[in-house]
């Protein structure tokens, strides 16, 4: 099956560029049988690579370790839904997962517009497939996932203990999912610059393809958060890690070209700003994987070693040429047909709006690069999470203050009478958020997180205004009762209605950002059983060290040690946390026993989670009593095999020195180092997560067909009776 | 096995080469269907726009004088649109 695999790749590649190749020719020579043929090679190009998944899916849930990546990320006792989401954690999987998903949001975005701007559309089909083309290329020439083995192992090495998380599997099919949903209006971008075709239609036919981009992309962030602040015990969950800003640049230039298409539909203007932002944003999402994958901001010289590197950075040097060309070819087209009306208007807004998220992007891209840039120059420089947040949050305060104001200002222009009446509401209740705060007390000594609080109360007040005015109207033109009334708002106004409720859910995690960064108590203390220590007026009672060993058809998974701390607030017991970090085993089939504990080990953070607050606690056992033990054991068993016992019994003492060993670490009182933090509103995050993704969602949702009945009335009672109906 | 790999060779380039064999006769069918679905699409957008102007209105954001003005305008391009989806009807006929 494997030379299946390979095969239907080899395949795609020849498609793709004949897919190139045709649709470059039907531009040319508007020959429509020809352009068909160049998106019926997109089609076929989603057939083979999906052929392709399945064969690598299999061989992985097949434990068929004759494949070089099953062997290596996966085993016998990975748990059946890692193993199936093991395919993605290699280079292979990955690149090949990346291709798949292009190749379906092409055929769908492709299928979609056949029957529209067909001088585009040829244009568009040539990119899509010289995306594929490259993706395809590395795949058959430099990281073939059909790589087999000459002795294919009987057990594989495991998947990265690291990656035992949900979110982590979920993480990277909805990363790849946002990349190659951006790849759609960028090459329908390049199909409206390459043929003079720059008026909103390019914009329409793909918006609901950037708009899914964009949520899937804000999913994968959150979920890739999710994980650190669960999984990495270090207690935080954005770090401004290059990993991190690789996926968070597109996505910013994205929701400013989300916000910005919106004038150009209406108005006919920015159209340079929409064609250079999904330009932008095509070309970040390839530099996020770029990134990613060649490992390059490890160091420069890494550079080198990857054999992905050199095609990637060439990949990306023609794009960004190919969009220069591009604007600066059409920009006479590119003119805006109007001007903006007034600095009082949505359309001023819109613009401030894409300054700001433009502005952000280059910030957090200096900053990323910027150890790279150093470093090419002589001595490698870092900037860590002090300079981004210095610069990101004034940023992210003004992107909030706008998400506030625009939905409450009209087009065009807005008089002083309708900003008060609009505006009078919203910004007295996030006044008196801010007054209420600072009342309350412990808020005022950080003016950051409490304008972040006051903001968001504008924003979220006005965003119930809207809602309340609105289903308030929609009950006067019709009998609706309150529910019915709202739901046809949102049902009739869906686009308005979703992008307010994703400002309601931007808002809310803002607000727990800002509470948990300003107001975080965090300490890495040093107790042993029966010792205690006070986080945020909160105390930790070492009450015992914990060990396990963990066994799956009789083979050990890990060892886990730790500690249960009682945890107390205000003279009452909250409960039990049970941190404690795994250990994994090497796969040398004689391994020492004290080499259990020379691997991989991973974090296994516990937590109260709550409205209110998170209370969390990770551990680092101190292992040098166990580490003494195994080695009498170690010595023990090296005797044995000098003597010649049988390997089975040498087997056997190692488990049974393992057993003693965690057995007597849990009975010791040993010390531990805890890091301990007490963090305010951190759940609002993910909560506010979960709204945008409902906001993105109902955007998304296809609207019910308007009817078409042809009325015999005239044209205006025509337009009349059709909007009625609608 | 290479005998699968051929036949999905030949499903490629059946499936690929199909519009070539049936040539540009069949294209042409689809050239009104697709200008109506563009001025459908327009139309849509249209009355989107008109939906958003009357909200604006009813949620206090635009003056009685200027939603007049912003929906007298919309109506009329709205009408022209309707007119040129009458036109291509006709042409059918």
């Amino acid at each position: 099956m494997a030379t299946l695999g390979r095969a239907c790749l080899i395949l795609a590649l020849a498609v793709a560029v004949y897919g190139i190749g045709a649709g470059l020719y039907a531009w040319r020579t508007g020959r429509r049988d020809v352009a068909t043929s160049a998106r019926r090679a997109i089609y076929a190009l989603a057939g083979l690579t999906t052929i392709a998944m399945v064969i690598l899916e299999v061989a992985f849930l097949r434990d068929d370790f004759s494949y070089a990546t099953v062997a290596s990320h996966s085993s016998t006792t990975t748990p059946l839904f890692y193993k199936a989401a093991a395919v993605w954690s290699s280079q292979e999987g990955s690149l090949l997962l990346w291709v798949w998903l292009l190749s379906l949001w092409s055929s769908a975005s492709l299928f979609f517009t056949r029957k529209r701007m067909r001088d585009v559309t040829p244009v568009a089909t040539a990119v899509l497939a010289l995306f594929a083309a490259f993706f395809t290329g590395l795949l058959v020439f430099t990281a073939s996932p059909f790589h087999i083995l000459g002795n294919a192992p009987v057990e594989g090495a495991g998947l990265n203990p690291l990656l035992r998380h949900p979110s982590m599997m979920i993480h990277p099919p909805m990363l790849y999912s946002g990349y190659t949903l951006f790849t759609v209006p960028f090459a329908f971008a390049v199909g409206a610059l390459a043929t003079g075709r720059v008026d909103a239609e390019w914009i329409t036919a793909t918006r609901r393809f950037a708009l899914a981009a964009w949520l899937f992309l804000g999913i994968g962030i959150v979920l890739g958060a999710r994980w650190s602040y669960a999984e990495l015990g270090w207690g935080g969950y954005w770090a401004w890690d290059p990993v991190e800003n690789a996926s968070l640049l597109p996505w910013l230039t994205g929701t400013a070209f989300i916000h910005s298409i919106m004038i150009q539909e209406k108005r006919g203007m920015l159209k340079i700003w929409n064609v250079s932002l999904v330009l932008t944003t095509g070309i970040l999402a390839i530099l996020g994987t770029f990134l990613v994958r060649s490992g390059i901001l490890d160091s420069i010289h890494a550079f080198g070693a990857s054999t992905l590197g050199v095609p990637f950075v060439a990949l990306i040097v023609f794009l960004i040429a190919l969009a220069i060309g591009l604007v600066t070819w059409r920009s006479s087209l590119l003119r805006t047909e109007h001007r903006i009306d007034s600095f009082l208007s949505r359309e001023a807004a819109f613009l401030f709006n894409n300054m700001l998220f433009v502005g952000l992007a280059f910030v957090v891209f200096f900053g990323t690069f910027f150890p790279l840039i150093t470093e090419a120059f002589g001595q490698r420089r870092n900037v860590g999470p002090p300079w981004f947040d210095r610069i990101t949050v004034p940023l992210a305060l003004a992107l909030v203050g706008l998400a506030g104001i625009a939905p409450l200002i009209s087009w065009r222009r807005a008089t002083v009478a309708n900003l008060r009446r609009n505006f009078l509401g919203p910004v007295a209740f996030g006044a008196a958020v801010t007054v209420a705060l600072i009342a309350a007390g412990g808020v005022a000594h950080k003016p950051l997180a409490l304008a972040m609080f006051g903001l968001a109360g504008f924003v979220i007040a006005g965003v119930a205004q809207e809602f309340w005015r609105g289903t308030r109207a929609r009950r006067a033109m019709s009998t609706d009762a309150w529910p019915v009334a709202v739901v046809s708002l949102v049902r009739r106004n869906r686009r308005r209605y979703a992008g307010y409720l994703v400002h309601v859910g931007m808002a809310t995690l803002f607000v727990g950002v800002a509470a948990s960064s300003a107001f975080q108590h965090a300490n890495d203390v040093r107790i042993r059983p029966g010792q205690s220590a006070t986080v945020g007026g909160y105390t930790f009672r070492d009450i015992g060290a914990v060990g396990r060993i963990d066994r799956r058809d009789g083979r050990i998974q890990r060892i886990e040690l730790g500690s249960r701390l009682q945890v107390f607030h205000g003279g009452k017991s909250l409960g039990i946390l049970e941190p404690t970090r795994g250990y994994y085993p090497s796969d040398a089939p004689f391994a020492p026993v004290s080499g259990m504990f020379d691997g991989e080990s991973t974090s296994e953070v516990r937590m109260f989670a709550g409205l209110r607050r998170d209370v969390w606690s990770a551990v680092q056992p101190e292992l040098g009593g166990i580490r003494h033990d195994t080695r009498i054991f170690d010595a023990a068993i090296r005797q044995m095999a000098k003597q010649g016992v049988p390997a089975g019994k040498q087997a056997l003492a190692f488990q049974v020195g393992l057993e003693k060993a965690v057995v007597d670490y849990a009975r010791s009182r040993p010390f531990a180092t805890f890091r301990l933090i007490v963090s305010p509103l951190v759940s609002w995050i993910w909560i506010g997560g979960i709204i945008v993704f409902c906001g993105g969602l109902t955007a998304l949702w296809p609207a019910p067909d308007a009817a078409r009945r042809r009325a015999t009335a005239g044209y205006a009672a025509r337009v009349a009776q059709e909007l009625g109906r609608a | 096995m290479a005998v699968l790999v051929l036949v999905i060779l030949a499903a490629v380039v059946w499936v690929v080469g199909a519009p070539l064999r049936r040539g540009a006769a069949v294209e042409a069918e689809e050239t009104d269907s697709a200008e109506r679905e563009q001025l459908e699409a327009a139309k849509e957008a249209k009355y989107r726009e008109i939906r958003d102007a009357e909200l604006d209105f009813r949620t206090g954001k635009l003056d009685e004088a200027d939603h007049r003005a912003i929906d007298r305008q919309l109506r009329a391009e709205a009408v022209e649109i309707l007119r040129a989806l009458d036109r291509l009807g006709a042409g059918d006929r």
